[in-house]
């Protein structure tokens, strides 16, 4: 190159430093052995000590938990399956459906929230798991389906068609060829879902009854009397975890075009 | 002899294209069977209603003397091999092969036999292992081979089996294809559009256009006496001439050009050609020379050599008429190298009567 890349690699780290600065400060004060104030006091480990005592928190984790993985799984049964319905029909059909199905992902999501409230009392529906992992679903669904199908949609159809011709039949067909081929993408979509699903807030915020609230819900109420060290703590970790998974669903996705384009040049 | 495959009047459209229309065709066993056309010609899709993985609108397949024609493909004796193999790209070369047998819920030891053998007939033991990435272009046709022929199909279909494959390559599998048909004693049926492939692994070809057959034949049937100009033209790279019959007498006959001097060609005494024709000379019977006339040739005609192309062992000299057209010679490198030409020179080109082709003029195609 002959233009210097210096002002390139400033820039770069000017909006690096601007995006991960807040989330590096996060995670150095969870260290910090003072209890107000940024003031750096020496390091310490209390506050992790102090959250895994916390019995509020350890059930607002398993809450979030087994939220994300339900409804991450019911969005990925439900999921697969449309999307490889959809990549069967012919092209005409699916413009109209892939409009419908990518909506709720660039509703904003306070209407959503609204909205499912407002569905959940007319019909009289008690607000607690069910109504969370509904709403989850909500936009785990198209996030699987869009991810599922961009996959689909590399898959040579010879292949089935040489399964067919081998004597397999439809059932053996998705077993044997389409599914194992669509589990890179499965897995991403999984990863990407149950992030998702561990980090909202908005959604949850509307449709979450008592006895169903999550870690983010729960850090919401304990800003409210007074930012402490813990948050910090149990902020820093849910930045960790969800930056994994959204790491490795990145690396599985990128690992699956890479076998579909090595095959294809075949 | 026996029929392995019959086709009865196949029609099939693809939205308002009709790909096979009203194709008939009778293949019979232990036949290595071409398709032989264009693409879009409809081949392919002869191929998978053969296959079973389309169905036609119209007609029947029969294949061994059972109507299959809405069979789906499990239900049939046949397998095929795709185009660029459609090897799964998930499974081993093991895996691969023993995924019809599979299917068909065989016992593990019966699989393990059966695609070791057929590893071993397609000289690819050692390999099972890998995955169809790890393998050359070669070696993956194997693979596909090997993994239709491991259900011991009465009828293998091969969609373009060489295409994928460089130039040496495809001698090399060219051979191989006439070897494993011999030991597995199956029809064979192949599509492809390259007609020295073609003529040289058929025992029959069947010329397709259009979604219709044009002739079925031998290689040297289609080869020396092609019904149309567009078949001739297909098989051979034939040079043409279109003009009029002004006379024919005793089998040969005289045909008026509007621009270059009449030409003599042989054809049928009993039913000699009439009207608009289009005479076809082959570039390898077409001599090239500086003298304006050759004794024992019958039909000159002045050129300028246009072109000349290199091939090792011949020279491909393009010549263009006077009439604009280009024709082509073949001359062999010894006789080349004897008297050569250079582009721009003015020069003869002879042939005798009985070396050209009369055939009725075909409307606007070509």
């Amino acid at each position: 190159m002959k233009r210097t890349p210096t002002t390139f690699i400033v820039t770069s780290l000017l909006v690096m430093l601007f995006l991960y600065l807040p989330i590096v400060f996060l995670i150095g004060l969870s260290f910090n052995a003072s209890t107000m104030g940024v003031a750096w006091k020496g390091f310490t480990f209390q506050w992790y000590e102090k959250l895994a005592m916390d019995q509020a928190i350890l059930e607002a984790t398993v809450n979030s938990v087994v939220i994300a993985l339900v409804s991450t799984g019911l969005a990925l049964i439900l999921g697969v399956g449309t999307a490889i319905a959809l990549e069967t029909r012919q092209k005409t059909q699916q413009s109209w459906v892939n409009l419908i199905l990518v909506l709720p992902l660039v509703i904003p999501e306070i209407l959503l929230g609204v909205a499912l409230l407002m569905v959940f009392v007319l019909c009289q529906v008690h607000l607690g798991f069910g109504t969370v992992i509904i709403g989850h679903m909500v936009f785990n669904l198209p996030l699987t389906i869009v991810i599922v199908r961009a996959r689909l949609r590399k898959l040579d159809p010879a292949w089935a068609d040489a399964a067919c011709d081998l004597g397999a039949t439809s059932w053996d067909v998705l077993t044997h060829i389409t599914l194992p081929l669509l589990r890179p993408a499965i897995w991403g979509a999984a990863l990407l879902g149950f992030t998702v699903s561990l980090d909202d807030f908005v959604v949850t915020f509307f449709v979450a009854g008592p006895g169903s609230t999550t870690l983010p819900l729960k850090v919401f109420s304990m800003i409210k009397t007074g930012m402490t060290p813990e948050i910090n703590a149990l902020s820093a970790i849910m930045v960790v975890v969800s930056m994994l998974c959204v790491g490795l669903s990145w690396f599985l996705q990128q690992r699956s075009t890479q076998v579909s384009a090595e095959s294809s040049y075949q | 002899m026996n029929e392995s495959v019959v086709l009865d009047k196949i029609v099939k459209t693809h939205g308002l294209v009709k790909a096979v229309d009203h194709v008939s065709l009778s293949i019979r066993s232990g036949e290595f069977f071409s398709l032989l056309g264009p693409s879009g010609s409809g081949k392919t899709t002869i191929l998978r209603l053969i296959a079973g993985l389309d169905h036609p609108d119209q007609g029947d397949i029969i294949i061994q003397q059972r109507v299959v024609t809405l069979d789906p493909p499990h239900k049939r004796p046949v397998n095929m091999v795709f185009q660029h193999y459609a090897l799964f790209p998930h499974l081993s070369v093991f895996e691969n092969v023993a995924f019809g047998l599979h299917m068909k819920k065989e016992r593990q030891t019966n699989i393990q036999n059966a695609v070791s053998h057929m590893l071993a007939l397609v000289r690819l033991q050692g390999k099972e292992k890998r995955l169809p990435s790890q393998l050359s272009g070669g070696e993956q046709q194997r693979v596909a081979l090997a993994r239709a022929l491991v259900n011991r199909p009465v009828v293998l279909l091969l969609d373009e089996p060489l295409a994928a494959l460089d130039q040496q390559l495809r001698q090399e599998m060219q051979g191989e294809l006439k070897r494993l048909q011999r030991e597995v004693e199956a029809t064979f049926i192949c599509v492809t559009h390259q007609q020295d492939e073609a003529l040289m692994l058929s025992d029959r070809i069947a010329v397709m256009q259009g979604g219709k057959v044009l002739q079925v034949g031998t290689p040297q049937e289609i080869y020396d006496h092609p019904v149309s100009s567009i078949v001739a033209q297909f098989i051979g790279l034939s040079n043409t001439l279109s003009g009029t019959i002004a006379s024919c007498e005793g089998g040969v006959c005289r045909v008026d050009h509007e621009v270059l001097s009449s030409v003599l060609v042989m054809c049928s005494p009993h039913d000699p050609p009439q009207g608009a024709v289009t005479v076809m000379v082959r570039p390898e019977r077409v001599h090239v020379s500086s003298d304006m006339s050759i004794n024992g040739y019958d039909n000159m005609l002045s050129a300028v050599v246009h072109h000349v192309a290199f091939s090792g062992n011949e020279v491909v000299y393009h010549v263009r008429l006077r009439d604009k057209a280009i024709w082509m010679a073949r001359v062999p490198i010894a006789e080349a190298q004897a008297s050569s030409f250079a582009i721009g020179q003015p020069v003869y080109v002879h042939w005798r009567a009985m070396e050209g082709l009369v055939l009725p003029a075909h409307p606007a195609s070509c």
